[in-house]
């Protein structure tokens, strides 16, 4: 299996997310996409400019910090410091499009539409993801996926952002 | 800053946080002060938790702030006071808070005119302690929130100047104030009478200083405390003309200070004694800043203490 996703197939990726979008949604008409802290966030913030370039008029950007919403908090080892979250913006009768980098247990994607609901009433909320790894604890499934594999518990998936981690890239650590 | 980790079930003073763990918890209020800005203005964190505010000294502000930062974090609040309670028949402290904490409190809020009560609680009790104010010993959500306000107003506390002004011997907002700028790194000059501002605050490595004009013209932030009433008796305070003409917050004395000064006040404030009220109320101050930023200093605060 392979183990490291490099730059190019980064990029690659990237753009079977923006295909994905771009069929999810009318580009033409109004949506907001919304990542989940950190690396969430800044694959929207890659996202954005892509799906621009394909003629998408009009993008709402923001993030959510769902610490406060999470139901997992005890079992995360030390407590992590909180985030803003920022939408600046209404979020109701319109598309969003929700975005992280993995997507495993489905609770984080859990505590991100309840504090979505918080905030307001998009028309539809569809899920992106870069990576679907499985060991899925609640019925949640993404609606875009670019990677897709099925691994044990005693893997992980590490995502890189160039804007934070110097690189682009995917990483699959640990034992098989 | 990743490696920070919060592992304290109680906040009892600043004197014992480090300077990491008071970031933490100005970093985490921070982001909690956008929850107040949304239209629901409530986050689920401690669904499920009851923190009750035991308070057997008076209090308007910090009760309040305590009370709405528990609700917007979701959790049931119970509210006692001393005045009316089991306490005038003679229970004792530790009595009455076991006999709460009985009905399955998660964290106790404590206000109360002994200084140590929180600690006393938080070795005989369960649940988690917030020290709402011990005697004058500390005040430690206080001098978070402006320690706050003084970092959003500057961009920094390192560095600053801050004039502590007034009856500090009998002011835990002093102390906590003491603590939590040498931490990180501010200079604290405190002002006022021999009698209410001995030397021996030297030692805790703040400047001492009886001619509050002597320094008017330097320091970065005025923290003016309360002249308290009940202490306008005793021998250690002169009269309160004599106070506001050598310790107010003057217009005279305003004119004098920096063009950017930062005047604070933990109130309740005396309009007129310690502070005139055009200066109060005057864009140099930041004196309803620190109650809005008190809200999410205690929410942070709640949440922490939860979550060990």
């Amino acid at each position: 299996m392979q183990t490291h996703y490099d730059a190019n197939a980064f990029a690659s990726l990237l753009n079977q997310l923006a295909d994905g979008i771009a069929a999810l949604v009318d580009l033409g008409k109004p949506f907001n996409v919304v990542g989940i802290r950190t690396r969430g966030e800044l694959l929207s913030e890659r996202l954005v400019p892509i799906l621009q370039q394909r003629g998408a008029a009009e993008i709402g950007v923001g993030s959510l910090d769902i610490t406060l919403y999470r139901d997992d908090l005890s079992e995360i080892g030390p407590l992590p410091l909180i985030r803003p979250t920022q939408l600046r913006f209404d979020i109701d009768k319109r598309p969003l499009i929700l975005i992280d980098d993995v997507l495993f247990t489905g609770r984080t994607v859990r505590a991100a539409l309840d504090q979505l609901a918080d905030f307001g009433r998009p028309s539809v909320v569809r899920l992106v993801v870069m990576v679907d790894r499985g060991g899925r604890e609640l019925p949640i499934t993404a609606d875009v996926s670019a990677l897709k594999i099925e691994l044990p518990l005693s893997q992980q998936v590490k995502v890189k952002v160039a804007s934070r981690d110097g690189e682009d890239g995917i990483d699959i650590v640990g034992r098989s | 800053m990743a490696d920070v980790r919060w592992t304290r079930k109680h906040l009892l003073s600043l004197e014992e946080l480090s300077a990491d763990e008071i970031t933490f918890v100005l970093d985490t209020a921070e982001s909690l002060k956008e929850v107040s800005t949304r239209s629901v203005k409530k986050v689920p964190a401690l669904r499920g938790r009851v923190v009750v505010n035991a308070f057997f000294e008076d209090s308007t502000r910090t009760r309040m702030s305590f009370g709405l930062a528990a609700q917007r974090l979701s959790a049931d609040v119970l509210d006692f006071s001393g005045k009316g309670s089991s306490v005038s028949k003679g229970e004792t402290l530790i009595d009455t808070a076991r006999n709460i904490e009985a009905m399955g409190i998660d964290t106790m809020v404590i206000r109360h005119s002994a200084a140590g009560a929180a600690e006393l609680l938080s070795r005989n009790l369960k649940c988690s302690i917030i020290n709402a104010g011990d005697g004058a010993h500390e005040h430690p959500t206080q001098g978070l929130l402006d320690l706050y306000t003084m970092r959003e107003r500057f961009g920094r506390v390192e560095g600053l100047k801050v004039a502590v002004v007034g009856d500090i011997a009998n002011s835990r907002v002093a102390r906590s104030n003491l603590w939590g700028l040498k931490k990180l790194g501010a200079e604290v000059i405190l002002v006022g009478p021999p009698t209410l501002c001995p030397r021996t605050f030297e030692k805790l490595g703040a400047t001492v200083v009886h001619d509050f004009d002597s320094v008017i013209g330097q320091v970065d932030v005025i923290n003016m405390l309360r002249v308290q009433n009940e202490r306008m008796k005793s021998a250690q305070f002169p009269t309160v003309r004599e106070f506001t003409k050598l310790f107010g917050l003057t217009w005279d004395r305003f004119q004098r200070c920096k063009k950017d000064v930062f005047v604070m006040h933990p109130g309740p404030m005396n309009r007129g004694i310690e502070i005139q009220s055009d200066i109060a109320d005057g864009p140099s101050s930041g004196i309803l800043k620190q109650v809005e930023n008190g809200l999410a200093v205690r929410m942070a605060v709640l949440y922490l203490v939860s979550q060990v």
